[in-house]
């Protein structure tokens, strides 16, 4: 390859949870390594960089995606919301709260994952059984196995933010 | 992977002409090509994204059916309020494809592109793989190969085509734009993938420099189905899939196609099942004598005679529930 | 204190490390970033056997600069003082980059160190070893040998054989027995963290930040590596992402990045990747378990042989007691079990979540049911007469046991008298009904905490314990509190470093059993300090609300300390386990183990071959429950892992290359939430085991996953009539057993 290729790097300009970010980046980092490497935020993890699990699942323009199947420079221009960015003023977004109460998680590596992907399953309006929950959940694995709990977690918040629009 | 240059194309024509470079390869959802890179199945030295090309989003009506954009995220085309209810087969196998996440990433033209799930293709050191290596043999062929193909394999390659909307497609008779520099070609998603015998290191028919635009359907196929065979309940490449399409007349069946996936390198159409299905009664035994005919070509290895059961079960349920749809 | 007490333990108390967690906050080993780390990625041995004649490293370091490529020649010899850590603590004595032998695929021959990891990640890939190969030796393919007690300790940890009366003549003379062959894969553990490791060295000592599941075990064994003082090793992991025993031990990569961290004079990050966790680290080896079982008219038995054979690597030979289960489960006066190995080309296995009698009780709990069934008795009915009252290999009485109550609950609950006749269709669907027990032995580790209180009313727990998820964090707060009579927020803890008195691992279902009682003792020590302060009998000191109290005299616990004039009173407290073991399973003459009965219905799709759980019922016999909400994760995570192990899990060899042929979550499944169903029903029996340690408990991380398999198993031939002997059943297998293929 060119070595101009290698040097190449690319400027990019995003929100991060709600912050304008710019930086400059080799164009193989992912969204993933970005938002852990070098903004520091580690809450969604690598579990197994192929999108086989789901830990690293963010929202990009308020939809889930594996973070670490994007590229950094593609998500130029977008909106990214990490598991950092859900509680407001210090409170806990309701999916948060509702893992809490349900003991929805053990180990916590998926963790970050799980309630973004739940607090996009409710958004998408894929919380309305328990067997529609378990199948849209189904895209972040847990190894502690909180299946149940999880599922208990979204519906309970499910119905929360319904009772709080309502 | 080593480093890239990265360009977003910002029209059709210069993706074309950026994507005939050497070296070069589109980027669209990304849930293949990132993981090819890591694998080392594939090194471009450009990646083309096409992300920003808006009017390939798009789900339009042609004339007697629709046209997918071929940029639609998988998720988009499966909840298309016209989609689910002409088409259930494709809403249902998109669903069935991947995770909620993927299917947000994921196009509808990338995804039949998607390479075989051959554990030895997949292998970052690769010993014997013709699809990694022209030339270096099939480790598959004598190894592990319970998830391998049953029609159409070679000693060369025994890789089955994993895509499950492509399924879908086939029993629609779905038709792949293609464009180039050169100009369009359509492309029947039945012929779209390359078995062993022609070239047991191809994938598709794609080559450099074309560019899916969109996918077309056309006879809307309200009867049908698609039924997805693994091990695990969602999340999972299939051991078998089963897409059929059923125009009824009353309990009779006027027309079907039958599409089975995860069997072979392409999607496989029991095209001589189909022949015998016209004018045979829903619920009758001549249903299962005309399955069985679909597989006179079925052939196991070592490790995969079960599948042939599997599919035929399987296709023979998917029947069942087209008709019921 | 007694159990009759209770307020802040038996309540559901949300984790303490619950907030961190859902906001994304926990910082795991990989999440850690030191100031100019090196980021490490391996270069792994592509044949199985063979030794590297020489590598070429040319292309990897043109690439940039800053590139460090580290062979065997580079790398620190491995201390004297290794010798004296034992096989395990530490996993493997295989070390490699200690020499040019390659024993199998996956082994580290040189590690690549850059500033970043895609750096790193790209030069690992230009380097270029060049090999001799060797004959590779298939494990799976060798006669089962005997264990070599020269080749590690893991074959110390049980009887090879062993024989109680005449099972042979027995079986021969009985009126109903079968004879099988049980057979499972290799499973890896899969936990969602890969392992990780950030390695820095400073002023001659090392500080680790390590994804573990027991401190003292990396701080001493990274010590002897070194030749150095323990004290001179600090090793830190406050949250690990999931271990289920492939974390338990000091694997080679542990070993490494210290030595790089050494080498380059910088910090340094070793993240495994998914593809590492499969050769890089241990994982439950395969199994064939030869199975003979007979009984009388009744349905008493007469006879159990069990005899298993694993596969193990040529490094060290790692036995998997699943014969456990024979010498634990029943009553039968004559009772021969063995375990052999099978030794080759591979990497070491080791335990994983439930070892022994998970494995155990798959080919057990199966053939009992065949004999059940031989015998024409019901299932629960053959356990019940069964029951084994006392330990069957020494006669010994269990520390406490309460099986009998779990049957019979579980079957109330379950509905087990009153099931549907197996095979009744729904559907295209199904259904069979069973049953199995659940069992395993229970591990107690020498352990220590400390607790602190202070005249604000306020306490604090310290102990070098792990929290993988397991929940100790949380209930050890919940122990000190109710001991010290103090509102559970009045309680704060450390865990997870060094520094702290030495806890016990968080393995072997032992954290509460081990650490627990500790922090329980302190408690008390400390209530003893106070009442002899204030001169009171001990007996007649209660803590209660915030206060010190005996009988009508009551002090809050700040006006109790001004009058003694301490701002703080302090213990620290070692749960000993007698003639000073490290370890042992349960106090002498009175073994500890604990139970469960696990009842199962699952849908069997007999066209598809697929199989699919409906609804399960668990009661448990574990002591005394100090979290129902934790505990309940516990136990439901525990019968998910035995539905992946009975359903779809396993790794396979590729018989020619000596290579796992699969080495990723899409390859390899393991369950997702669609599999569970909300249905699962999970209980206690009401028990105080008061001679496992006085805070009543016994374990149940690993006896959750224990009976799963056999329960499904038992299931499925009760909804088709085909017995699948082995694992996981997948489609092809049900479909054979029905003889479709």
């Amino acid at each position: 390859m060119s070595a101009s290729a290698r040097s190449q790097t690319i400027d990019i300009s995003l929100t991060v949870n709600g912050r304008p970010v710019q930086a400059s980046v080799e164009p193989r980092l992912s969204l993933l390594d970005f938002l852990r490497e070098e903004l520091d935020l580690t809450g969604a993890k690598k579990g197994c960089n192929r999108g086989e699990c789901g830990t690293c699942t963010v929202l990009v323009d308020g939809r889930r995606v594996n973070s670490c199947l994007v590229l950094a420079a593609s998500a130029s221009n977008h909106e990214v919301v990490t598991v950092e960015g859900l509680a407001k003023d210090g409170e806990l977004h309701p999916v948060q709260q509702a893992f809490i109460e349900a003991d929805a998680l053990q180990c916590g590596f998926c963790t970050s994952g799980q309630i973004i992907s739940a607090v996009a399953c409710i958004e998408e309006g894929h919380a309305g059984s328990t067997e529609e929950i378990r199948e849209w959940m189904s895209g972040n694995l847990c190894r502690c196995s909180c299946y149940p709990q999880i599922a208990e977690a979204v519906e309970m918040a499910a119905r929360r933010m319904e009772a709080d629009n309502a | 992977m080593h480093n890239f240059v990265y360009e977003r194309a910002n029209s059709a024509d210069n993706a074309m002409d950026l994507g005939h470079r050497d070296g070069a390869a589109i980027l669209a959802g990304g849930t293949e090509l990132l993981n090819w890179m890591r694998i080392g199945i594939e090194s471009p030295d450009l990646l083309v994204d096409i992300r920003d090309l808006g009017h390939l989003d798009r789900i339009e009506e042609i004339e007697g059916g629709l046209r997918i954009g071929a940029l639609c995220r998988l998720n988009d085309v499966a909840c298309h309020p016209a989609i689910k209810r002409d088409f259930p087969v494709l809403s249902s196998a998109i669903l069935q494809s991947a995770s909620a996440q993927l299917r947000n990433l994921a196009t509808i033209g990338g995804n039949p592109l998607q390479r075989v799930r051959c554990p030895y293709f997949r292998e970052e050191t690769v010993n014997a793989c013709n699809k990694r290596h022209a030339g270096s043999g099939c480790a598959a062929y004598e190894g592990h190969n319970e998830r391998m193909a049953i029609f159409g394999w070679t000693p060369e390659c025994v890789a089955v085509q994993p895509s499950d909307p492509a399924v879908a497609f086939a029993a629609l008779d779905a038709v792949v734009i293609v464009q180039s520099t050169d100009g369009t070609r359509r492309i029947p998603m039945r012929e779209f993938h390359v078995l062993p015998d022609e070239d047991p290191s191809a994938h598709s028919v794609l080559g450099r420099g074309e560019l899916i635009t969109g996918i077309e359907i056309s006879t809307p196929a309200p009867h049908s189905a698609y039924l997805k065979v693994r091990e695990r309940q969602s999340y999972e490449y299939a051991l078998v899939s089963a897409a059929v399409t059923l125009d009824l007349d009353g309990e009779t069946i006027r027309n079907a196609r039958i599409a089975l996936g995860s069997v072979a390198m392409r999607p496989w159409r029991l095209l001589a099942t189909e022949d015998l299905l016209v004018g045979k009664r829903l619920g009758s035994k001549d249903i299962a004598e005309a399955v069985d005919a679909g597989f006179a070509e079925a052939r196991a290895l070592s490790g995969n005679a079960y599948k042939i059961t599997l599919a035929r079960n399987a296709a023979l349920r998917a029947i069942e529930l087209a008709s019921e749809n | 204190m007694s159990h009759q007490e209770s307020s802040v333990i038996s309540e559901k108390v949300t984790r303490v490390d619950g907030p961190s967690k859902v906001r994304g906050e926990a910082r795991y080993a990989g999440d850690q970033k030191v100031d100019g780390q090196m980021h490490a990625v391996p270069v792994l041995a592509t044949i199985p056997a063979g030794e590297l004649e020489s590598i070429d490293a040319k292309q990897a370091l043109a690439l940039a600069d800053g590139i460090v490529v580290l062979t065997a020649r580079d790398m620190p010899r491995l201390h004297p003082d290794l010798d004296n850590i034992t096989v395990p603590p530490l996993a493997t004595r295989h070390i490699p980059m200690q020499d040019n032998l390659i024993l199998y695929e996956g082994q580290v021959v040189a590690l690549v160190l850059a500033p970043s990891l895609a750096l790193a990640t790209e030069a690992a890939k230009l380097v270029k070893p060049i090999y001799r190969t060797h004959s590779y030796i298939n494990p799976e393919h060798q006669v089962p040998q005997s264990a070599d007690p020269a080749r590690g300790n893991y074959s110390g940890s049980g009887p090879l054989d062993w024989t109680k009366g005449t099972p042979d003549a027995a079986y021969a003379s009985a009126p109903h027995k079968v004879k099988s062959i049980y057979t499972q894969p290799s499973r890896h553990a899969n936990a969602m963290e890969p392992s990780a490791i950030v390695a820095h060295w400073h002023d001659g000592q090392l500080t680790v930040w390590d994804s573990m599941q027991h401190i003292s075990s990396v701080q001493i064994t990274l010590a002897a590596v070194f030749g150095l003082s323990i004290e001179d090793v600090r090793v830190i992991a406050p949250h690990t992402g999931g271990g289920f025993g492939v974390k338990a031990f000091v694997w080679p990569h542990e070993i490494l990045a210290a030595m790089a961290s050494k080498v380059c004079g910088k910090a340094v990050k070793f993240v495994l990747t998914r593809q590492h966790m499969y050769n890089m680290v241990g994982y439950q080896p395969q199994m064939t378990q030869h199975m003979a079982l007979a009984c009388d008219e009744k349905g008493q038995l007469a006879a159990i042989r069990q005899d298993v054979e694993n596969v193990t690597s040529l490094t060290d030979d790692y036995v998997e007691f699943g014969s456990a289960a024979a010498r634990s489960f029943y009553a039968c006066d004559n009772i021969s079990i063995s375990q052999r190995v099978k030794r080759g080309n591979i990497n070491l296995p080791t335990f994983m979540r439930a070892p022994w009698d998970g494995p155990g009780s798959w080919a057990l709990g199966s053939a009992l049911d065949e004999l059940a069934h031989e015998a024409g008795i019901d299932p629960l009915d053959m356990r019940i007469r069964n029951h084994a009252d006392t330990e069957p290999q020494t006669g010994e009485p269990w520390s406490s046991k309460m099986l009998l109550e779990c049957y019979e609950e579980g079957a109330r609950r379950f509905g087990w008298r009153t099931r549907p006749e197996g095979g009744t269709r729904d559907g295209y669907w199904l259904r069979g009904f069973g049953m199995a027990d659940c069992s395993q032995g229970q591990a107690r580790f020498q352990s220590s905490a400390g607790l602190t209180l202070t005249a604000e009313g306020t306490a604090h727990v310290a102990s070098s314990f792990c929290d993988m998820g397991t929940g100790p964090a949380t209930i050890f707060r919940q122990v000190a509190a109710e001991a010290l009579g103090l509102p559970l927020s009045a309680v704060t803890s450390d865990h997870g470093q060094t520094g702290l008195p030495a806890a016990g691992p968080t393995y072997g279902q032992s954290t509460t059993i081990s650490t627990g009682n500790a922090v329980l003792m302190a408690a008390r020590e400390i209530k003893a300090k106070l009442a002899a302060h204030l001169q009171w009998p001990v007996a007649e000191t209660v803590m209660e609300d915030g206060c010190i109290r005996r009988n009508n005299e009551r002090l809050s616990i700040k006006d109790a300390m001004k009058l003694m004039g301490m701002q703080e009173i302090a213990s620290e407290s070692t749960f000993a386990l007698p003639g000073g073991a490290y370890v042992d399973m349960g106090a002498p003459g009175r073994p500890a183990r604990s139970f469960g009965a696990l009842f199962v219905e699952v849908l069997v799709d007999p066209d598809l071959g697929l199989v699919r759980l409906r609804r399960a019922t668990g009661v448990y016999s574990a002591g005394r429950i100090l979290n129902p909400l934790t505990a309940r994760s516990q136990i439901t995570g525990g019968i998910i892992w035995g539905w992946g192990m009975a359903t779809m899990e396993g790794s396979h060899l590729d018989p020619e290359r000596g290579r796992w042929i699969s080495r990723d979550l899409a390859g390899v499944p393991i369950p997702v939430n669609a599999d569970i169903p909300a249905d699962l029903d999970i209980s206690f029996v009401e028990e105080f085991d008061h001679e496992a340690g006085p805070l009543g408990a016994r374990g149940i991380g690993e006896l959750a996953a224990t009976g799963v398999a056999a329960a499904v198993g038992n299931a499925i031939f009760d909804a088709t009539g085909a017995r699948l002997h082995d694992l996981p059943i997948t489609p092809d297998k049900i479909l054979g057993a029905l003889r479709l293929v």
